[in-house]
């Protein structure tokens, strides 16, 4: 099957969904590639890059349309303003679309891509589950975004983030709160920690602390009990009186802090707002609030979409394209997250895709198969949240065995056995053999101590230099080979032979060992 | 020689023995230990020669002569990854000496006794030593065997098989008790001969039903029993010097035996009784149990991985010997190090197919030892570790043993690698380590598998990492 890769139309769109590498991966799985012209231009891929990864160059956009069968895009079809049509028009049954297509927010275009008849999957669709987390494009998107939360928020804020103590005098380090802990504001914890700056974070899902503090950052904690783990890894609306306290918090740390970075989703719903207008106007002149839910109506209530405003001296930035703004990486881990879905749904590697509805992340990634629209999916089995705490605990408390015998006694028994053993050889046992049992007893005590004074990565010279000297039974030969009997000449004879071979090739090998221990 | 200098001389001998034990203590030392070693087995054998009563030379010079030089071939040519199998045949060859010894100084009519009680004391002692001769010769032949791959290494498990070790048990007593009263009137040789063949069969029949990676313990166990069977020897002959060193060689490979079930958190009744995970417990259905997929790389991204890092631990294991991919890791570790890229190396107790044998190869290998590091020293450190790469180790690194309380490994202690940034795990396919426990570390989200063989793999990488 061919692969058409057309060029993003929407303004300021500077994604591409295939980079060159990807290229080639995909003939790997047995489809053709074919690319508009200059459709990477802007993420720095040039087309001569897609040439030599083996594309097909195509500069009339309604011909790449139409020889494909696959269509690849970043954002959701929309209005085409060279060809003067929409790109669902382009579309028809035999086509399989993978893009972008908010399916909640964009209704009516899902309605009027159902009746061209082709298949559409959103990427934005595809479940939160661990086996699909390497086609799980709003979590790359999401990564790219937070890190350029805090590069446009340095952009703006006109001071330090590390602290610094110079001879002309002291630099605090400034302050960055990140409001939901998910992969956007872990990024944006991650790339504000890195810069020098103190920062705290806030969410309403409890198990992710962790993960904050495991960054470094401090976690904001309500004095107020409520999970606020819904499914699919996202957060869920909170009751009234949560959101009070947590207001309550925001307004305290608005005062604190220099930056604020918001990136409070819930699925399907408005952005909630929580940077109230007294809040900003509380917060010193020259902070920056970065509104990552810009697109969904923004946390903040004076976000303005796709715009830097200044209000009350507080520049607030609600772009909506940050993962854009960084167009080269996130069009290769865009395509990464394709490349995964495409081979998922190309078993064969024949270059023939099989929209299989049995296979979770194909499920719910499709939005339309065939003209039919099957968005909503049913809901996820797994979520990639894990699991609450009841539940792995084990239940199995056993029940400690009732001992017949008490456990100092059990402790003591052996000695007291041994003890006793002791003494009964040495009722009947002749001096002689007690003198050489004393010796014997002794010597495991000495081995003992000496032992475990060994370092373990001496374990194998110990073992072949107590193999050489255990090889001292070669005394025993040698008093007995100079007796009068054949036989025991023999043996004894024999007996020499072989503890030789253990004597010097004992001692040989750990040496040769030993001297292999170089610093 | 007088006797009282003989005596000194084997004082002498002894100290110098528990000296070169001692010397092991820590790398600077432990040549010098060695040579301890040798000068007090130089001594004791010239005291013992020169004693009154020795007299045939010629027999002495020449076998001595063809042993050691056979020995020394033996300790020049084996390879690194041969040592547990040549350990283990030296065992066999102590194990038989004590069995001649024995034989030959029941035959000799020239010693006599005062008491009857002396004498039964004696004919025990001749029993002992033979016993455990004999189970250390044949146990160490199978031992030998499995370790080289002549006998495969599966253990092998007959129907009854607790029941007929108990039988044999058993009629190595009974056989001792006749063995007794028929030398009372001069006989004895057939029990003691019918007890040998039973002890055969026992070190056979014991060493046959243990698993591969089992083999540290049996290893160590058999280096404990030739230990025990010179001690034995020693009583026999009343001679301190073998009792005393007997005793030490047999703790140390009691000492290491244990050392060795503590490490896989396995009582040594089992171990020694066979199998795996035969000893009953309800062992979950951890492998048949969906636990998503395994994310591979290759060697680019490996590579990559790599030279981002600042952090690098190597986890060894038996695959590493297996593919000889030892001289390749210290290749990239230079290149890494040359890097300012931190690399240690991280070995658990039981790695490799005998204690310490990991330190062994990587020591070969050239890889200075004071990067190369205890599972006890380094396992708190895996939160700063930024890629931790398995060679050829898998139960070793499995978080089920921490995690699963129903796991057969359950409570074994591990490698904490998966609390690090990033895992690159090396093996050649998704098979089951030794334990037969799927491991949930390969589907951990930092986990990346890269699939092949370990040293075709690796010097891949390293080629990677050199351009």
């Amino acid at each position: 099957m061919k692969i058409g890769i057309p060029k993003e139309v929407y303004a300021g769109e500077k994604r591409v969904a295939t980079t060159p590498e990807v290229v080639g991966r995909l003939q790997k799985l047995g489809f053709t590639v074919a690319i508009e012209s200059s459709a990477g231009l802007s993420a720095k891929f040039s087309d001569d890059a897609y040439r030599d990864a083996g594309a097909e160059i195509i500069a009339d956009t309604k011909s790449l349309w139409s020889d494909s069968d696959i269509i690849l895009k970043v954002r959701a079809p929309g209005p085409h303003p060279e060809l003067g049509c929409d790109e669902v028009d382009l579309l028809n049954d035999k086509h399989t679309l993978i893009s972008f297509i908010w399916p909640a927010q964009n209704e009516e275009l899902l309605s009027r891509l159902a009746t061209t008849k082709a298949t559409v999957l959103a990427m934005d669709s595809v479940p939160r589950i661990s086996r699909a987390q390497k086609m799980d494009a709003l979590s790359s998107m999401a990564n790219i975004g937070g890190y350029r939360a805090v590069v446009e928020a340095a952009q703006h804020f006109g001071r330090f983030f590390t602290g610094q103590i110079t001879a002309a005098g002291k630099i605090p380090p400034a302050k960055v709160l990140v409001i939901g802990a998910g992969v956007a504001g872990l990024a944006a914890i991650g790339a504000a920690k890195s810069m020098g700056a103190i920062v705290r974070a806030f969410d309403t899902r409890p198990e992710v602390q962790e993960q904050v503090e495991s960054m470094d950052a401090e976690f904001l904690l309500l004095d107020f009990e409520e999970d606020g783990s819904g499914s699919g890894g996202y957060a869920k609306t909170m009751s009234a009186e949560f959101i009070e306290a947590e207001m309550a918090l925001f307004a305290e740390q608005a005062k604190e802090v220099d930056i604020i970075i918001t990136t409070a989703l819930i699925p399907g719903k408005p952005a909630p707002e929580l940077i109230t207008e007294a809040m900003v106007e509380s917060m010193q002149d020259g902070s920056v609030i970065v509104d990552l839910a810009a697109e969904q109506g923004g946390n903040c209530k004076l976000t303005e979409k796709n715009e830097v405003v200044l209000k009350h001296g507080v520049s607030i930035i609600g772009y909506t394209d940050l993962p854009s703004r960084l167009a080269t990486q996130a069009s290769q881990l865009y395509s990464t997250n394709l490349r995964h879905l495409l081979t998922d749904m190309c078993p064969e590697k024949n270059g023939e895709i099989v929209v299989n509805m049995e296979d979770e992340a194909v499920r719910g990634a499709t939005v339309i198969n065939k003209g039919e629209i099957t968005w909503p999916p049913p809901a996820p089995t797994l979520t990639a949240a894990p699991k609450a705490k009841e539940e792995t605990l084990p239940e199995v408390i056993e029940e400690p065995k009732a001992s017949l015998i008490p456990a100092p006694v059990k402790q003591f028994l052996p000695l007291v056995i041994a003890g006793l053993a002791l003494y009964g050889l040495g009722s009947v046992a002749p001096a002689s053999f007690m003198a050489h049992f004393t010796v014997f007893v002794l010597a495991c005590f000495v081995g003992y101590m000496v032992i475990w004074n060994v370092t373990a990565s001496l374990h194998t010279p110990l073992m072949s230099v107590t193999n050489a000297i255990s090889s001292i039974i070669v005394i025993g030969a040698l008093i007995q080979i100079s007796a009068a009997l054949p036989i025991i000449k023999i043996l004894a004879g024999i007996g020499i032979l072989i503890t030789s071979i253990n004597i010097t090739g004992g001692f040989a090998v750990t040496q040769r060992m030993l001297r292999m221990f170089q610093k | 020689m007088s006797q009282g200098v003989i005596t000194v001389s084997y004082i002498a001998a002894t100290i110098l023995f528990i000296l070169a034990l001692g010397g092991l203590s820590n790398q600077e030392t432990a040549r010098r230990g060695n040579l301890y070693g040798m000068i007090g087995m130089a001594i004791a054998i010239i005291a013992t020669v020169s004693a009154p009563g020795v007299s045939s030379y010629l027999e002495i010079v020449v076998a001595m002569g063809i042993g050691g030089i056979i020995g020394y071939i033996l300790a020049v040519k084996v390879d690194m990854t041969q040592m547990p199998e040549l350990v283990a045949i030296l065992h066999s060859l102590v194990g038989m000496a004590a069995v001649l010894v024995g034989y030959a100084n029941f035959m000799d009519p020239t010693i006599s006794f005062p008491t009857s009680v002396e004498k039964i004391i004696h004919e025990i002692e001749i029993y002992i030593g033979v016993l455990i001769g004999a189970v250390t010769f044949s146990g160490s032949i199978i031992a030998f065997g499995k370790l080289s791959g002549k006998i495969g290494g599966s253990p092998m498990l007959l129907p009854a098989r607790h029941w007929l070790n108990l039988g044999l048990l058993l009629a190595a007593i009974w056989f001792g008790r006749e063995f007794v009263h028929a030398a009372e009137t001069g006989g004895g040789m057939q029990p003691l001969i019918i007890m040998t063949v039973i002890a055969l069969i026992f070190g056979i029949h014991m060493v046959m039903a243990i698993g591969g990676a089992d083999m540290p313990v049996v290893v160590s166990m058999l280096n404990s029993y030739s230990g025990w069977a010179a001690s034995a020897t020693g009583f026999m002959l009343s001679n301190d010097l073998l009792i005393v060193t007997g005793a030490l060689v047999g703790s140390s490979g009691a000492i290491l035996s244990y050392i060795m079930c503590r490490a896989m958190n396995r009582n040594f009744v089992a171990v020694i009784a066979g199998g795996f995970g035969t000893e009953g417990g309800s062992s979950s259905p951890t492998s048949t149990e969906d636990q998503g997929e395994v994310i591979s790389v290759d060697t680019d991204e490996v590579a990559e991985l790599l030279s981002e890092a600042k952090e690098i631990m190597i986890i060894p294991g038996y695959g590493m010997a297996v593919a000889q991919a030892q001289h390749t890791v210290n290749e990239i570790t230079r290149t890494l190090k040359e890097k300012k890229i931190n690399v240690r190396f991280g070995i658990h107790p039981v790695a490799g197919r005998m204690p310490g044998h990991m330190n062994v190869l990587l020591a070969e290998a050239k890889v200075p030892y004071d990067i190369v590091y205890e599972m006890d020293e380094i396992n708190d450190d895996f939160p700063k570790i930024d890629v931790s790469i398995i060679i050829g180790a898998n139960d070793i690194v499995n978080p089920s043993a921490q995690e699963d309380p129903n796991s057969p490994i359950a409570g074994m202690p591990v490698l904490e690698c998966w609390k690090g940034k990033t895992t690159i795990v090396l093996k050649r396919s998704m098979a089951t380590g030794y334990a037969g426990v799927q491991n949930p570390l390969f589907f951990k989200e930092n986990t990346r598998m890269y699939f092949g063989d370990a040293k075709d793999s690796l010097d891949a990488v390293l080629k990677l990492l050199n351009s």
